[in-house]
């Protein structure tokens, strides 16, 4: 593995339910920050999204973008896997999109873009799934331990729909069950502010 | 619990290296990120465990590789993907072209046909149709073969046909297939101006003069070499003023011919090349 900065990778998995504790965990990141987010949300393939301007309107400061095929992975940024396509990371630290089949039923598919993150950050990166109500992510999740990563499910009784982080739990002993206050916590630990 | 093989990148090198030589087929200058989840994705379906039984059946047995070489290139498309970009050429493209006597369009890449058929339909309705030449071209075989008979599964007419209104077509969408049991059949005389052929963007030269290049969704599997490659390729197979479309979050600013492109529409990634 080359040597690279030493930031932390945040990257969230979220599917139904999951967008109001998304918004929550984003309002209350430091502005600016050290470190980068990516998200995979499921959502429709070809109706025009406005989840990005959602994100993108939280708060002025708060960089966030929907990655082109080969933009390198910066500090600072929240990155949105775009609709209709798999979000990849390059050894390079570049992202890399892939229209292949989704994976359970979902393109972008959770377990993709964390298995990928997985594969070229290792133990720099904390995985967390949202609330949904299918199975995406749990495959993920278990790459992210395997590889030395930090694994966080929201705790289920505090999803509008269980489903998701429920299977990702009972595949993975190893992950921290969160409610959606203790992950917004957790995450400005890893997620340091930076002087202006 | 899942399965979770993994492919160093020197065995990925070894397995492209070996598909080159005994093959022909180069994808050394592929994206490694997706192209290792397609062999690992192959592997699993062909109950391969290792990479020394892979690299055995590759190297016994042609058979194989002809199945892997389908399952390696993502043949995925959708008729009227992005209905924005289809509304895009309507307004922003078709105007042009018409002033041209005859219209030589280029799909490089086309996979099983969708996205020509759903061109062809587009020049239909502007009344351009009879004086076009639709060339769609591919790597993979198989998937000319499948645009060559014109079928698509019933199952996606449903979102084609939402596609396809959202794009602002304005006539029923049945009138352009023949529905069958558990299929449709894109009528003849949307086909007939579509002319099919293997080309190989990694290797392949200009072969014609276009007014129009779409190439989308196919760079992404491309590194940066090969896609300033591909660029070039398309700047010099387009004519003065000719239109590049290319996937929505695929770029050419880190083409070298990026300066030689003017652009028409930013969101929907359509140029125009300079004089
Ligand atoms: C994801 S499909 C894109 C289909 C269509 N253009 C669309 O956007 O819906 C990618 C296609 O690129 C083809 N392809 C991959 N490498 C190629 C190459 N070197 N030359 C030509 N076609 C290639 C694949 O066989 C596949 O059909």
């Amino acid at each position: 593995m080359k040597a690279t900065h030493d930031i932390g990778i945040v990257v969230i998995g979220g599917s139904a339910g999951s967008i109001p504790v998304i918004t929550d965990v984003l309002q209350s990141l430091p502005k600016p920050f050290s470190g980068t987010v990516i998200l995979v949300v499921h959502r429709s393939k070809n109706t025009p999204s406005e989840l990005y301007k959602l994100f993108l309107n939280i708060d002025e400061s708060l960089l966030v973008c929907e990655p082109n095929d080969k933009d390198p992975v910066r500090s600072g940024y929240v990155y949105l896997a775009p609709q209709n396509y798999h979000l990849l990371i390059e050894s390079d630290e570049t992202f890399s999109l892939d229209y292949s089949e989704p994976v359970h039923y979902s393109r972008p598919s959770i377990d993709v873009t964390f298995e990928s993150v997985a594969r070229v950050y290792t133990n720099r990166v904390t995985a967390i799934l949202l609330s949904g109500a299918n199975r995406d992510g749990a495959d993920g999740l278990e790459r992210i331990l395997l590889t030395g990563g930090a694994g966080i499910i929201q705790e289920p009784a505090t999803a509008d729909y269980p489903a998701m982080p429920q299977a990702a739990a009972e595949q993975n002993p190893g992950v921290r069950i969160l409610t959606p206050d203790q992950i917004k916590t957790y995450l400005q630990t890893i997620l340091q502010p930076i002087e202006k | 619990m899942s399965q979770h093989p993994v492919l160093t990148a020197e065995e990925l090198a070894k397995i492209i290296h070996l598909i080159h030589q005994q093959y022909g087929y180069d994808f050394s200058n592929y994206a490694r990120a997706s192209l290792e989840r397609r062999v690992l994705r192959c592997m699993q379906q062909a109950g391969l465990k290792t990479t020394y039984e892979l690299k055995y059946s590759l190297i016994n047995d042609k058979s194989f590789f002809d199945w892997f070489l389908q399952s390696l290139t993502v043949n995925v498309t959708e008729m009227f993907r992005d209905p924005i970009f289809y509304r895009d050429l309507r307004e922003k493209v078709l105007p042009k072209l018409a002033t041209y006597p005859v219209i030589k369009i280029w799909h490089a890449g086309c996979a099983t046909g969708e996205e020509v058929f759903s061109m062809a339909i587009l020049l239909a309705e502007a009344g351009l149709l009879e004086r076009s030449r639709l060339y769609a071209t591919d790597l993979n075989p198989a998937n000319l073969e499948q645009a060559r008979q014109g079928i698509i599964p019933l199952q996606q007419m449903k979102a084609y046909t939402d596609n396809y209104m959202q794009a602002g077509g304005k006539n029923a969408f049945s009138s352009y297939y023949t529905a069958l049991y558990d299929h449709v059949i894109i009528r003849k005389e949307f086909r007939t101006n579509i002319v099919l052929a293997q080309h190989n963007l990694a290797v392949d030269q200009v072969f014609n003069e276009f007014q129009l290049i779409c190439c989308r969704n196919v760079l992404i599997y491309f590194d940066r070499e090969l896609q300033n490659r591909v660029f070039q390729l398309f700047h010099d197979s387009l004519s003065p003023l000719g239109y590049l479309a290319i996937g929505t979050k695929e770029s050419i600013q880190t083409a070298d011919v990026r300066t030689q492109f003017e652009t028409i529409s930013l969101p929907t990634r359509i140029y125009r090349r300079k004089q």
